[in-house]
């Protein structure tokens, strides 16, 4: 039986990896963007799962919301991306690094 | 419904209007038309600010509690438009000589400013990273508006990783609260929190949600994107990155602080102070040796950030009200420093280094004056407005029995001084002669001095913003 503490630690560890895949990655940038929709997406398991655990329609309207973003934010980094690589020539993630901070 | 949208009314005017102002710029005069719309759209946020201002409508929710509309809002978006609507034309000769005059950054900043006052009015986990997101895709976009120049696109990128880091973090919380809440609505997530012991969900919950809101007010230890932020994007932009934005992001803060959360004072409480005290401290030490003017006002801003959190920390109505004074401050001295920050410019290029600035008091006294003015004011020294902001949160502080946390803060100002007297020592007694000129603009000179007299007239009587505030802070709180 799949019970809510399956789909909570799933959400989890997807989260956990994007987080990880965030910091880790030292080779590209598209596999930020990658990262970045993994936690987003986790974060949606985590409210399906609430949602039907609870009975509550709420949950679902929320991943709806959700998705529309991500979908929103997946479109500006790859513009940002873009017009970064025209400038440098490169999306290695070792090559962001004019301003030291 | 039909009042519902008339709670709304003021949101969806200034979003319908930047949705038709793009189509038709689009079809008509393009670039050609910057100008106008720059003027159109910072006087239809003045106009809004004024009728929002003196409506005083009383306290009302719309949709079903997603959306709240009281003293409190009414306070943050007054500010936030008016912030918004002086930063636009203040900088608007700056971007066209920059070359930057497309008619999208006035429509982007009136999106952002929408999705601003959707934040400061959320009722609901929801409503709350609607809004959230709004402003923060709004202005990863104008952050990286310089597209051929490679410090602005990284600014970009930089601030568009981080910045969706810190929304997967707070969406993360959103959805643990939900679950351990049953509802994502503010109103019922209270009723879950209070009564005794709060379930390890909801505080888990609470964490990460303040985690995703740290990084949009640049608290530590999440402050990490805003040096680079504030160097990369063009100044301008910055001005309005350091100004509406962390006001909004602290309405909304104190929102779920005390909307949602306001029966775990003492949960939340450990962790606001613990982020005031190293913000203020990391803000005083590491702006010393920054040499980039734009690099030291966002250390100066993670300090600001530092005491309007600990006047949060509180946990009291004084405490909220200290927090909207000093932000309103906050908002007035930076929109004067940074009038002044964008106009600074060598041969007709834009420059930042604060060593330039040497002797510049000789040539130009007036505006060093404002300069100065402002500076002190940042620093909190007595005779000026800043002062009064500080003691105010100072003051909140000790009440609830934050004693350390005050004493640490007033260390901190004192370290922090340092940095702003010696940009007032370069303008006065620099020893080699400085190279920057500050060619300004009508509106950006009005901008300056306003904001340097504001930091000198306003400590008659704070200009009556203490009852506004006090209002809102009741409005929250209770």
């Amino acid at each position: 039986m799949v019970g809510l503490e399956h789909y909570l630690g799933l959400a989890g560890a997807l989260f956990v990896i994007g987080i990880f895949g965030l910091f880790l990655n030292r080779k590209n940038v598209i596999i930020l963007l990658m990262s970045i929709e993994l936690m987003l997406l986790s974060v949606n398991i985590n409210l399906v799962a609430f949602s039907s655990y609870l009975g509550d329609m709420v949950g679902q309207v929320f991943t709806l919301f959700v998705l529309t973003v991500a979908a929103a934010e997946a479109a500006i980094g790859l513009a940002i991306l873009v017009s970064f690589f025209r400038n440098r020539g490169t999306i290695a993630v070792e090559d962001v690094n004019v301003m030291k901070g | 419904m039909t009042t519902d949208l008339q709670t709304i009314l003021p949101e969806l005017i200034l979003a319908v209007y930047a949705m038709l102002a793009l189509v038709g710029a689009v079809y008509t005069g393009k670039d050609a038309l910057t100008g106008v719309i720059t003027w159109l759209t910072a006087g239809l946020m003045a106009v809004l600010a004024i009728w929002i201002g003196t409506s005083a409508a009383p306290a009302t929710e719309a949709f079903g509690g997603l959306f709240i509309s009281d003293a409190f809002a009414q306070y943050a978006k007054v500010a936030i438009l008016l912030a918004g609507a002086v930063v636009l034309v203040a900088g608007q000769e700056a971007v066209a000589r920059r070359g930057l005059g497309r008619f999208e950054y006035p429509l982007l900043i009136a999106l952002a400013t929408v999705g601003m006052m959707m934040m400061v009015s959320a009722g609901d986990m929801m409503s709350l990273y609607m809004g959230l997101e709004l402003q923060s895709l709004a202005l990863y976009v104008v952050a990286a508006m310089n597209r051929d120049s490679v410090k602005s696109t990284e600014a970009g990128m930089k601030y568009f990783v981080l910045g969706a880091l810190s929304s997967g973090l707070l969406l993360y919380g959103a959805s643990l609260t939900y679950g351990y809440a049953g509802t994502t609505l503010f109103s019922g997530i209270i009723g879950a929190v209070s009564g005794g012991e709060v379930s390890l969900g909801l505080l888990i919950g609470l964490v990460f949600v303040s985690a995703g809101l740290a990084f949009k007010i640049s608290a530590v230890p999440f402050h990490m994107w805003t040096p680079d932020v504030y160097e990369g994007a063009p100044s301008p932009v910055t001005a309005f990155f350091a100004t509406a934005p962390k006001l909004a992001a602290m309405g909304l803060f104190a929102r779920v602080l005390f909307d949602a959360f306001g029966g775990a004072v003492g949960d939340w409480q450990q962790i606001i102070s613990l982020m005031a005290i190293l913000s203020m401290a990391l803000g005083a030490v590491a702006a010393i040796g920054q040499t980039n003017i734009k690099r030291l006002m966002a250390y100066s801003s993670i300090s600001h950030m530092g005491f309007a959190l600990m006047g949060l920390s509180a946990g009291t109505a004084l405490g909220v009200q200290a927090m909207l004074v000093y932000m309103a401050i906050y908002l007035t001295m930076n929109v004067g420093t940074f009038a002044f920050i964008m106009s600074m410019e060598r041969d007709g290029k834009p420059i930042t280094e604060i060593a330039s600035l040497n002797q510049f008091a000789k040539g130009e006294p007036l505006k060093a004056l404002a300069v100065l003015v402002l500076m002190f004011s940042l620093a909190g020294v007595p005779p000026t407005v800043g002062f009064f902001g500080k003691l105010y949160v100072l003051q909140a502080a000790v009440d609830a029995g934050l004693t350390w946390l005050a004493i640490g803060g007033v260390i901190a100002s004192v370290i922090s001084a340092f940095y702003y007297l010696r940009i007032v020592y370069y303008m006065y007694f620099g020893e080699t002669e400085g190279t920057a000129e500050a060619p300004m603009s009508p509106a950006a000179w009005v901008a300056l001095m306003g904001s340097a007299a504001v930091m000198v007239l306003g400590v008659i009587n704070l200009f009556g913003i203490e009852t506004a505030a006090a209002a809102a802070a009741q409005a929250l709180v209770n």
